[in-house]
């Protein structure tokens, strides 16, 4: 086990250096990812926020699903927020019929599902796995986590406001996802477990 | 629990809106199949107007707001965000838009002002706001009237670059003329920005604006569009440059591959190859000083 593991973040598109900065202030290395070749080495990867339907189409272009695929397959850790969990998502409603993933995460998501960016919002929210202080959640044209596979552990779900019951953070074994941006908020506790769960993989 | 409720339209929001685009490229769209076109292509948002600042240009008259018909449907036809404009300073125009969803409202020089002293209050908005600098005094102003997000100038409608360049170098400069002054000169500093002393100092803890920077105004080959991006743009938009190209589908894809990989140029070589025509382009320096739009917002 390397005491400071390498996570790549796919960089096609999106908020990268924000989630640079949470990784590298839990004591991680980063590099970005934008080729199959850039795959090699890391030991975690990191599917930041973005649009997913500008994402799905860089990854086709760029040759990237076959890749990240066969990565995911052979049990490379991923963490995705927002876009990223879309990208995770096994299952997507409410997006073009031609939108790709990478799948890995046994749930279904509906893209924008709380509205459009007036709607988006930031709350208090309960992530019990990473402790017991309230964290900042920003949601920004955000999926929210409409059914769950057996093996999927439901680590949110929103208490209050219209959406109350919605589940918003998972986990499935080495795969996490967040509706939500922690990375915009320099709380770096999903972070941290996502390079605990890399540390312990490795 | 926390004890809040969940709480719509903060600065958090609205610049974070603005930091799930960075790397990407907008660009302007006049109907439903531009705009898919354009998504297609791997826009991350699409700007829905009237006319492309090219046209505005030829046509002359008054450029307002869009048909907020056209702009329904442009949403309805696309998934990426969808952003309009308003003229600079009228705020009823940009109530019109929030009413009607848009996700990003550019407060642009491209349309003619409504307002010759003041730009609109975009505090008071729950949508969040994109507007033009030319310098770090003027972000810095558009910041302190509730902007989330700055794009550089430029020319827009021309094809030349050269004023974008301009305006990108300007800001940077400023920024790092900022960064190398002592505390107690940051008081003079606010004073001849004419900005918040607050968000100068920000400005000079950071190294860079506190929001997104994008550029606009005259971006019209992938070659701009990578230079741009390794002058320190976050992303790009691209106006006039791809519908009044010879083939905007190849051009509009060209131009995002240059934007995602701007510091490859073996990438860039490739993607510039078999574009046909860029549109075709007036010399800024050609253009009468009145008709030159960076010199509007103040």
């Amino acid at each position: 086990m390397t005491t400071s593991p390498l996570i790549g973040v796919l960089a096609l598109q999106g908020d990268v250096k924000e989630h640079e900065v949470a990784l590298e202030a839990v004591g991680a290395r980063t590099i970005r990812v934008r080729s199959a070749a850039g795959l090699s080495g890391i030991s975690g990867l990191v599917i930041p926020g973005g649009e997913s339907t500008t994402m799905s189409n860089l990854a086709i272009r760029a040759n990237l699903f076959e890749p990240l695929r066969a990565a995911s397959s052979a049990g490379l850790p991923m963490y995705g927020s927002c876009a990223g969990m879309i990208m995770l998502a096994d299952r997507v409603t409410d997006a073009r019929p031609d939108q790709q993933t990478i799948g890995g995460l046994d749930v279904t998501v509906r893209r924008n599902a709380f509205g459009r960016q007036v709607d988006s919002f930031e709350i208090d929210l309960d992530v019990p796995a990473v402790g017991t202080t309230p964290f900042k959640a920003v949601f920004i044209r955000a999926p929210l986590v409409e059914s769950t596979g057996p093996d999927v552990e439901v680590l949110s779900i929103l208490r209050r406001g219209g959406a109350a019951g919605t589940i918003v953070a998972v986990r499935q074994g080495v795969r996490l996802a967040t509706s939500f941006h922690p990375e915009l908020t320099g709380d770096t506790r999903i972070h941290d477990l996502f390079v605990q769960i890399v540390r312990q993989h490795s | 629990m926390g004890d809040q409720e969940a709480v719509t339209g903060t600065s958090r929001v609205k610049r974070g809106m603005a930091d799930m685009l960075k790397g990407g490229v907008i660009m302007d769209v006049v109907n439903v199949e531009q705009a898919k076109i354009a998504e297609d292509a791997g826009a991350v948002a699409v700007m829905a107007l009237e006319r492309v600042p090219a046209d505005i240009r030829a046509q002359g008259g008054v450029a307002r707001m869009s048909d907020p018909d056209m702009i329904d449907a442009i949403m309805n036809a696309v998934s990426v965000p969808v952003m309009a404009k308003a003229r600079i300073g009228h705020f009823a125009e940009a109530q019109i838009l929030q009413s009607l969803g848009v996700d990003y409202i550019d407060e642009s020089e491209v349309l003619t002002p409504a307002d010759y002293a003041n730009h609109i209050d975009k505090q008071l908005f729950t949508v969040p706001f994109v507007c033009g600098a030319t310098n770090l005094g003027e972000a810095l102003r558009r910041l302190n009237e509730g902007a989330a997000m700055i794009r550089s100038k430029g020319e827009a409608g021309t094809g030349d670059v050269s004023n974008a360049v301009t305006h990108i170098r300007r800001i940077r400069g400023d920024i790092a003329r900022l960064t190398s002054l002592s505390p107690d000169e940051l008081y003079v500093a606010a004073k001849e920005l004419q900005a918040s002393y607050d968000l100068v100092a920000e400005v000079a803890r950071l190294g860079r604006l506190p929001v997104v920077l994008f550029t606009a105004g005259g971006i019209a080959t992938p070659a701009d569009a990578a230079m741009m991006m390794q002058l320190g743009a976050d992303g790009v938009f691209v106006g006039s440059g791809i519908f009044k190209s010879g083939d905007p589908v190849q051009r509009a894809q060209a131009i995002v591959q240059a934007t995602m990989n701007f510091d490859n140029p073996d990438v860039v070589a490739k993607v510039s190859r078999g574009l046909g025509e860029a549109m075709v382009g007036i010399n800024v320096a050609d253009i009468p000083v009145a008709h030159r739009l960076e010199d509007r917002g103040w």
